[in-house]
């Protein structure tokens, strides 16, 4: 996992409550056995007007002019805003890897569903959470100027505005540290290993069905 | 200090505290399907680390498994998939149930089916149902890929542990009510963001009445409550389930475990974080009419009407949903003309959503409305049984297709799915746009309301049919 580091990007809203992960990446696209390529269909049923399969010639695909991400002015957009309970439905990684893939490092919603939330940190997106007023607010400031950029500062909490309005948001300090410094969780677990033996031989003791090998 | 149920189970399964509301979470149980698989076992070549411990995972393929034709997959990089869990498990030696093994089935089925999932257990699938197996009174979630990496290279999870919530359903439930109508009820009356940081325990009259495949319905859907897991106490209707499968302890390890299981229950005084109460009595059989399983009515209902929404964002959605499902408001659920139905996934394709399915059908024919009406069993344990008893012959001379098991046209990984402007009622869990195939369109109901719209080719309130 990379590091995350203060940055400034252009801002993308999507005004929708509730967006799936079958919306962020539909099913077709799960097939695939490795982590990269999956921008080109992030959203794919919005975005297109076509049905889209694997291995579809994107260039020839009809576009969806109406859809936010289609549209000039929002072009390599690097900061998702939405509303409440984004990322609800399935546990498919495969979305967060669609909205890296496709360019975004962090998103800004009211409330996330869990697994998502969860997905994210594991890959160094970073889902930020802020009250729906405020939520609004940016959107509103979004519309009315063209190329609204924000400022994201992992390590002081903040997202700044181009106003210059400095915005704290709250995160668990395990996560944040393991995201400033780009920690590999699997790595960190394994300096326990010695814990999860001690903990297998207790358990195995108290719940001897659960080790049928031992 | 009076615990909770999923108090317990964390507990018991804490293996390094950080002290900062996360803890290093032991895992008993690993199930590995296809989907969400093939990255974190080439995460672990890269990185040079094994699985933690073998006997701990079991995997099947389900998600993109053909119901028909199985010997040939005509979609390669569904096969690629395929041949790659395959592969992996090969090479690290993890036991997997091959697909014309009559143990293959959904994930979700066949856990508890082998008495894989047991009672007291963590158990983690790559695969937002794994909430099915709390029915058994084991912690069971869903996870990403990352985390399926994390589970075989460690056998263990960091978690922050979530609130406890309890959602009690007292009384009894009506003639015709079943398990579905039930967790369509919950969800519809606490929203898909209901439980979200929460662990759910369902208790009540109502669930306890339930059977094992009933309360896995009811689980099974935590997630679209918003929980990540949800629990059902241990009782002897548990241990009768449990006894005897093929992964349950036997002898003198049965009757250990069956003494420890007494304790997979609440503390009589606990407290919850969140109460939710609902009088089963009052329970009708659901319909969903939108594109969130909370879009849901009763089947005596009419579609709502978003101008009494008062709630902006709940509004638009609401306007945007009845689009993509073209309904207009103040239809009645029972006018909705259907094209598809679709018997089946991890919800409801267990051997009494057949039975109850069957005894609808029986002697009755399928609409002529209805292009195609198909039965896909949960695990082809429960297919060879339904065909001890039947059942397939009643599917079949009413006019359904008897398929062989998989998750099918849930999610139309395989060549099960729904084309555009296609209506089905589905037993499944997600009314999603696209989720059954793109510009799809989807209602949830149980097992005997789908098999009620099949042969009347719109809904009908399966309690008069």
């Amino acid at each position: 996992m990379k590091p995350f580091n203060t940055f400034t990007g252009l801002v993308l809203p999507l005004d929708r409550s509730n967006v799936d992960t079958d919306a962020i990446i539909p099913k077709q696209y799960l097939k695939s056995i490795k982590r990269s390529g999956f921008g080109i269909n992030l959203f794919d049923d919005w975005r297109y007007l076509d049905p889209g399969n694997p291995g579809d010639d994107h260039e020839k695909r009809r576009i969806n002019p109406d859809f936010v991400l289609n549209q000039k002015r929002y072009k390599g957009a690097s900061i998702l805003i939405t509303k409440e309970n984004f990322g609800c439905g399935s546990s498919r990684e495969h979305a967060v890897w669609s909205l890296m893939d496709y360019g975004f490092r962090a998103v800004i919603a009211p409330s996330y569903a869990d697994i998502f939330y969860s997905n994210s940190l594991k890959n160094g997106f970073l889902p930020i959470v802020f009250a729906e007023n405020r939520i609004d607010d940016l959107f509103a400031q979004a519309a009315a100027l063209e190329g609204f950029a924000l400022t994201i500062n992992l390590e002081d909490q903040t997202v700044r505005t181009p106003a210059e309005e400095n915005m704290i948001f709250e995160i668990d300090s395990g996560h944040k540290e393991r995201l400033l410094k780009g920690l590999d969780e699997i790595a960190v677990t394994l300096t326990c290993s010695d814990n999860i033996r001690t903990y297998e031989k207790k358990r195995a003791s108290e719940a001897p069905w659960l080790f049928p090998d031992v | 200090m009076q615990k909770t149920l999923y108090d317990k189970l964390w507990d018991a399964h804490v293996v390094k505290d950080y002290g900062d509301g996360s803890a290093l979470i032991y895992i008993d149980r690993h199930l590995i399907h296809e989907v969400t698989s093939p990255q974190a076992f080439e995460g672990l070549r890269i990185a040079g680390r094994k699985p933690w411990r073998l006997d701990a995972n079991l995997a099947v393929p389900d998600h993109n498994v053909p119901t028909i034709h199985r010997d040939h997959i005509e979609d390669p990089v569904s096969k690629l998939q395929l041949e790659t869990l395959d592969e992996n498990c090969a090479i690290t030696g993890i036991t997997k149930f091959e697909i014309n093994d009559p143990r293959q089935g959904i994930v979700h089925v066949i856990g508890p089916e082998q008495g894989a999932s047991l009672p007291g257990m963590t158990i983690v699938c790559g695969d937002s149902h794994t909430s099915t197996n709390g029915a058994l009174g084991a912690l069971a979630f869903g996870i990403g890929t990352s985390e399926v990496e994390h589970a075989l290279a460690t056998q263990c999870l960091v978690l922050r542990k979530a609130r406890n919530m309890r959602v009690s359903v007292n009384g009894q439930a009506g003639q015709g009510i079943t398990a579905k109508d039930i967790i369509l009820a919950i969800i519809g009356k606490i929203g898909t963001a209901g439980g979200t940081g929460c662990t759910i325990e369902f208790a009540g009259d109502a669930i306890r009445a339930l059977s094992m495949e009933g309360r896995m319905t009811v689980c099974n859907m935590s997630i679209e409550a918003g929980a990540r897991a949800g629990l059902i106490a241990v009782d002897q209707t548990t241990i009768d389930y449990v006894k005897g499968r093929p992964f349950a302890p036997t002898g003198k390890l049965w009757e250990q475990a069956v003494a420890a299981w007494q304790d997979i229950k609440s503390d009589s005084d606990a407290k919850f974080d969140k109460e939710v109460v609902l009088d089963a009595a009052t329970i009708q059989p659901q319909v969903t009419w939108g594109t969130s399983p909370e879009m849901v009515g009763t089947v005596g209902s009419v579609v709502p009407d978003p101008k009494d929404e008062t709630d902006d964002v709940k509004r638009i959605g609401m306007e945007r949903a009845l689009e993509y499902m073209a309904l207009k408001p103040g239809i009645a659920i029972t006018d909705i003309r259907l094209d598809k139905v679709f018997l089946g996934s991890c919800t409801n394709s267990r051997i009494e959503d057949l039975r109850a399915a069957a005894q609808v059908v029986k002697g009755r024919k399928v609409a002529a409305n209805i292009k195609q009406a198909m039965v896909v069993p949960g695990s082809g344990l429960v297919k060879r049984q339904a065909e001890a008893e039947g059942i397939d012959q009643i599917f079949i001379e009413a006019g359904f297709e008897w398929r062989e098991p998989g998750c099918s046209m849930c999610l139309g990984m395989n060549p099960d799915r729904l084309s555009p402007g296609e209506r089905c009622a589905s037993t499944s869990n997600r009314n999603f746009e696209g989720r059954q195939g793109q510009g799809g369109r989807t209602h949830l109901v149980s097992p005997a309301m789908a098999a009620a719209a099949a042969i009347a080719g719109h809904f009908v309130d399966v309690r008069e049919f």
